[in-house]
């Protein structure tokens, strides 16, 4: 890409999204470090909230499924290098494509076996329809 | 411990006359057939432009190639079972039940992944990079280890003929009876290494492809400018993708169940039968979108081509196809809405499974009008188009009503079934597989197949299927369930001899197939195609010479518009010359490597020695395996270079050609 067609300069940049000039070593491990920090420190505040009571003791499980949302998050921009540019626009529709899919096949599944479990006969009861 | 783990000499069907002579048979024939190559020199040809190569073309055809053999076997498992029904009123028939049992196991499976799965794939691998003007797919190599993997698969489910058992459970198969406890033998161990084998070659090619077509087109083409064939592929391919990984699991832990102790899917322990009609159909729905949207994407190029005029409803038949991609995942339950889910999940299921048909009808019309004041030319890859359209509307319909769950109840698990699945995938995938193999033959070997014998095959198997399996609709509602070993209904009987004649008639369609494609060889020089374009065609497949060289494009083309090369063909056709000659540079090439064939060597020796529990050889299998892919990446020299005097040389045969011939073509008009 020629650098004056290139429509982000060094403040028009997504978080995670690789410096296109300056492909450096330094600046890539910046941005893993960045990564890196973010994600241990999510997890340490997950761990901590688990076991205090900093917040409201049923709200726990909530803080933690927002930490791990978060902790995706991070991993999704700072390692996979997933990001909003126009470079990563295949990327980022793959990962829609695998999250539709991934969330029908999971909650469909789930929908269809609690009826199916639901609906089946106690197993005494087909025991005794056998008999 | 035994050396052999679970092998004996029992493993030989000594006692069972007909698999025994039918695979000593086989087992003979490939021997002479190997004798015969070693004997006249063939071997290293053979190993250093087809076995090692990782040209997609080449790879293409030999894909086809295992597709139509694996036909024979398959179409031999159905003749045999329709003589079975034939003779099995109020008679115990030919076949012993475990044997029967085998053969209609057999059938579908090999049917669905050696024959429809390998030819789709085979005609994708020789057309997607052609007609998207590059060079190769985006990883040559991987490409023929794919194809090896779903090879070494297919000589597996062979080998099974011979030593030891089939499953007998179904082309799916379905627990308790595929556990340990209801099926002992090696049969189902086949069934899974077999299909595990060849499933990773396919995912890779979903990889593969999908990786092709986004990254990978010729400087110009745009999405919205690719031919019709390669969005249909990129649909297949995105669910490959998607639904293999679930096909790969779900068989693991039936392995983990049979061979570890494991309580996925057994009647005890917490296991859940349901569970696996679940995840194999979550897989198995979008499977048969995978093989039937490429013949959707082959009948829109026969259909524009032999109408010469461009798709009718370009747009529409992208929106259509990737509806379908989307939607082919919301539907699997209608495979088992009499297992219970309740009136609620039938009838979501059932309605998504109607919306289906709406994508479906929106290409039906595409095509009709595609054709409707077209200049339309009835050759054989026509007339295979046309007798799908009429045949797939029927088979969709029976679908719909199918669809309706009250219905589904009463016509679950009947030979109505049967027919209607048979009406889809044959009226529509291997239609489209026949009309596809007849249109780019030329393209592949440089002459054209013979038209008559082509038509008369065609007309042999038109009329074969509706004699085969429209009875078989009538069987279905006069109750006949399927995988009937004997029956003493008078009511049926007729009907079932019909349906065997009909089998019959596809004999002697398959056979004048097999002499259309001698007598063509034969007369290769008067079906010759000189100039590479014999249908007048419009997508960047027939800018090239027949047989493509190598390097497909001595210059990759610049795409100015939807219809490729027909913009270039106009305008060299109304200024009667062809374009500037360009400057012509060496080309970079994938060097050959039998990575692929020697991957493939150690995943049968693993998937065999898994299935008799050797387990040294097993692991003898992985460690060669991977061994062979660390030298394969240690690999130092990657490409070679096409000198640009040797592409000048082609390229300007090719031209020559053309020029020749530009006074003799249709002008515009």
């Amino acid at each position: 890409m020629s650098p004056h067609a290139d429509p982000h300069d060094e403040y028009d940049l997504a978080p995670g999204e690789e410096h296109e000039g300056d492909g450096s070593v330094a600046g890539s491990i910046v941005g893993y470090t960045i990564g890196l920090v973010l994600a241990l420190g999510l997890t340490g505040v997950s761990f901590y909230v688990a076991g205090s009571d900093l917040i409201w003791k049923p709200g726990i499980p909530t803080g933690l499924v927002v930490l791990a949302i978060a902790q995706m998050g991070v991993h999704l921009v700072f390692f996979l290098h997933i990001t909003t540019s126009p470079d990563s626009t295949n990327n980022v529709l793959a990962l829609a494509f695998g999250v539709l899919i991934v969330l029908l096949v999971i909650g469909g599944s789930l929908w269809i076996m609690s009826h199916l479990n639901h609906n089946m006969l106690p197993m005494e009861k087909i025991m005794q329809m056998q008999r | 411990m035994q050396m052999l783990g679970k092998l004996s000499w029992d493993a030989i069907p000594l006692n069972e006359p007909i698999p025994l002579v039918a695979s000593g048979l086989v087992a003979v024939v490939g021997l002479l057939v190997l004798a015969w190559v070693t004997f006249k020199g063939y071997v290293p040809y053979l190993w250093r432009e087809w076995i090692t190569s990782v040209d997609h073309k080449r790879i293409g055809v030999m894909y086809t190639l295992l597709a139509m053999v694996m036909l024979l076997r398959g179409f031999t498992d159905a003749i045999m079972m329709r003589a079975q029904q034939a003779l099995a009123f109020d008679a115990p028939g030919y076949l012993p039940p475990d044997h029967y049992n085998q053969i209609f196991s057999a059938h579908g499976t090999i049917m669905i992944f050696f024959v429809a799965m390998p030819f789709v794939i085979g005609l994708m691998n020789f057309v997607l990079p052609l007609q998207l003007g590059v060079r190769d797919v985006a990883f040559p190599t991987l490409n023929s280890v794919s194809f090896w993997l779903t090879a070494s698969g297919a000589l597996l489910v062979n080998i099974s003929l011979l030593v030891g058992e089939f499953a007998r459970t179904g082309w799916l198969p379905f627990p308790p009876l595929s556990e340990l406890q209801y099926s002992p033998g090696v049969g189902v161990d086949y069934y899974i290494w077999a299909l595990q084998i060849s499933g990773v070659g396919t995912l890779l090619t979903g990889v593969n492809f999908v990786t092709t077509i986004l990254k990978m087109r010729a400087p110009g083409m745009g999405l919205l400018r690719m031919p019709m064939f390669c969005w249909t592929a990129l649909a297949t391919n995105l669910l490959i993708v998607a639904a293999f990984p679930v096909l790969t699991a779900t068989l693991a832990m039936l392995a983990l169940d049979r061979y570890l102790g494991f309580h996925f899917f057994t009647n005890e322990a917490g296991g859940n039968v349901m569970m696996f009609m679940n995840l194999i159909w979550i897989w198995g729905h979008p499977e048969v979108y995978i093989l039937i949207l490429p013949a959707f994407g082959i009948f829109s190029e026969v259909i524009s081509t032999f109408s010469s005029k461009p798709l009718f409803g370009y747009r529409s038949m992208v929106m259509a196809t990737m509806a379908i991609c989307i939607l082919s995942f919301l539907v699997w339950l209608h495979h088992f809405f009499t297992m219970g889910a309740g009136a609620d999940v039938n009838a979501v299921f059932g309605i998504a499974t109607t919306i289906i048909a709406v994508p479906t009808g929106v290409k039906i019309f595409n095509w009709l009008f595609t054709m409707y004041g077209g200049r339309v030319r009835f050759t054989t890859p026509l007339l295979w188009s046309v007798a799908f359209m009429v045949t797939f509307v029927i088979g969709g319909m029976t679908g719909v009503l199918l669809a309706v769950p009250p219905a589904d109840f009463v016509l679950h698990n009947s030979l109505f079934l049967v027919a209607h699945f048979h009406n889809v995938i044959i009226g529509g995938v291997l239609f489209g597989a026949f009309a596809g193999y007849t249109y780019w033959f030329p393209k592949a070997f440089g002459f054209c197949l013979d038209e008559r014998l082509g038509k008369i095959a065609f007309w042999f198997w038109i009329s074969g299927f509706y004699v085969a399996f429209m009875p078989l609709y009538v069987l279905g509602l006069l109750g006949m369930t399927r995988r009937m070993l004997r029956y003493d209904v008078p009511e049926w009987h007729p009907w079932v001899l019909l349906a065997g004649f009909g089998a019959v008639l596809i004999l002697c369609g398959i056979i004048v197939q097999i002499v259309q494609l001698v007598v063509s060889i034969r007369n290769r020089e008067q079906l010759r195609d000189v100039i590479g374009d014999p249908w007048d065609g419009r997508s960047l497949e027939w800018a090239t010479a027949s047989p493509p060289p190598v390097f497909n494009f001595a210059v990759l083309p610049n795409v100015e518009g939807e219809e490729a090369y027909w913009g270039i063909k106009q305008r060299a056709l109304s200024e009667q010359r062809l374009g500037e000659e360009p400057v012509y540079e060496a080309i970079e090439m994938p060097r050959n490597s039998p990575t692929g064939f020697i991957t493939a060597f150690f995943a049968t020796v693993t998937g065999f020695a898994l299935i008799w529990q050797i387990w040294w050889m097993v692991m003898l299998g992985l460690v060669g395996a991977f061994a062979t892919f660390v030298v394969f990446a240690w690999r130092d020299v990657v490409e070679y270079e096409f000198p640009a005097e040797e592409v000048a040389r082609i390229d300007r045969e090719r031209r020559r050609a053309r020029a020749a011939a530009l006074p003799t073509l249709r002008q515009p008009t």
